[in-house]
């Protein structure tokens, strides 16, 4: 099956079909391995057992901010190509996102209190991770809104586009403004900062939340391919009740 | 295992993981089910759309 013949969507949920059971089983086997090395790392040597907040803290934040550029590449797929599985890719990924990046604000919250001494700063990072939350939130409403499909499209494919631009922001915030939140440890120039008994239950715990988005993902655009063609058979079924 | 003073902001961050994970598997099944239901009672009445209708007439 080559790369066009997906953009048929009964051939997508074929594909679909065969290949979720099997990304299923490889998330929970690797979620349960990262859980595990991250429950057994040790204990970082100023901030305790509380590190352990970061194998799902961090992970939560890379893919709230990697589920918008996913969505703005399908965005351009709407804008540019027509392509007719773009907006059902970017529609199915923004209750996603917006749940990861829920779970990386409440976790940050959870782990700022006790280390930074207060849940909340209105610091770069996380103001612009917060401004990230509500556009996932605004988007999803743009959606139920507008009922027709292809209108709404090209609404939610400009409003993604325009929020890339938060996506630089919320990344280099800590290193453009001074914030309370720490530097970039993993991506950054010259290399991790962090000691590797910590460093590989993170990358490992990353790889399984990769890999959920990807379960999650596939699922939900198989529930909006399902959902449109529900809404066109009632058409149908309405213009045939009208003839 | 201990996890020291923080023990219940640790064990509340990993909770919130869980049930935010549990709420987006939840949301995937239920609405699936929802519109296999709802594309399954449409085509139970005749309704089909002409690809479906084309897979049926072939011989």
């Amino acid at each position: 099956m080559s790369l066009i013949d997906l953009a048929n969507p009964t051939r997508f949920l074929a594909l679909v079909q065969r290949t979720l059971p099997w990304l299923a089983g490889a998330t929970a086997a690797t979620l349960a391995l990262g859980l595990w090395l991250g429950w057994a790392a040790p204990d970082d040597y100023q901030q305790g057992a509380t590190v352990k907040i970061m194998f799902i803290h961090v992970p939560a934040a890379w893919l709230g901010l990697f589920c918008w550029v996913l969505m703005s590449a399908s965005a351009l797929g709407t804008l540019v190509w027509r392509h007719p599985l773009a907006d059902v890719a970017a529609k199915a990924a923004a209750p996603i996102g917006a749940a990861f990046t829920l779970l990386c604000l409440v976790t940050g919250a959870l782990w700022g209190r006790p280390m930074w001494g207060t849940y909340w700063v209105w610091d770069a990072r996380l103001t612009s991770m917060l401004i990230l939350f509500l556009m996932y939130l605004g988007l999803i409403a743009l959606w139920r809104t507008v009922e027709d499909p292809s209108r709404g499209a090209r609404a939610a494919a400009i409003l993604i586009l325009v929020g890339l631009i938060n996506i630089p922001i919320v990344k280099f915030s800590v290193d453009w403004w001074n914030t309370l939140h720490q530097p970039a440890a993993v991506f950054r120039v010259g290399g991790p900062t962090i000691h590797p008994s910590l460093l590989w239950p993170l990358l490992i715990m990353a790889l399984a939340f990769m890999l959920l988005f990807a379960t999650l993902h596939l699922a939900a655009m198989r529930n909006e391919i399902l959902r449109r063609r529900v809404r066109t058979l009632q058409l149908m079924r309405a213009v045939a009740q009208g003839a | 295992m201990d996890l020291g003073p923080y023990t219940g902001f640790i064990l509340a961050a990993y909770a919130v993981f869980i049930g935010i994970v549990l709420v987006l598997i939840a949301w995937v099944l239920i609405d699936h089910r929802a519109q296999r239901r709802r594309l399954a009672e449409l085509e139970a009445r005749g309704i089909t759309r002409r690809s479906a209708q084309r897979e049926l007439e072939r011989p």
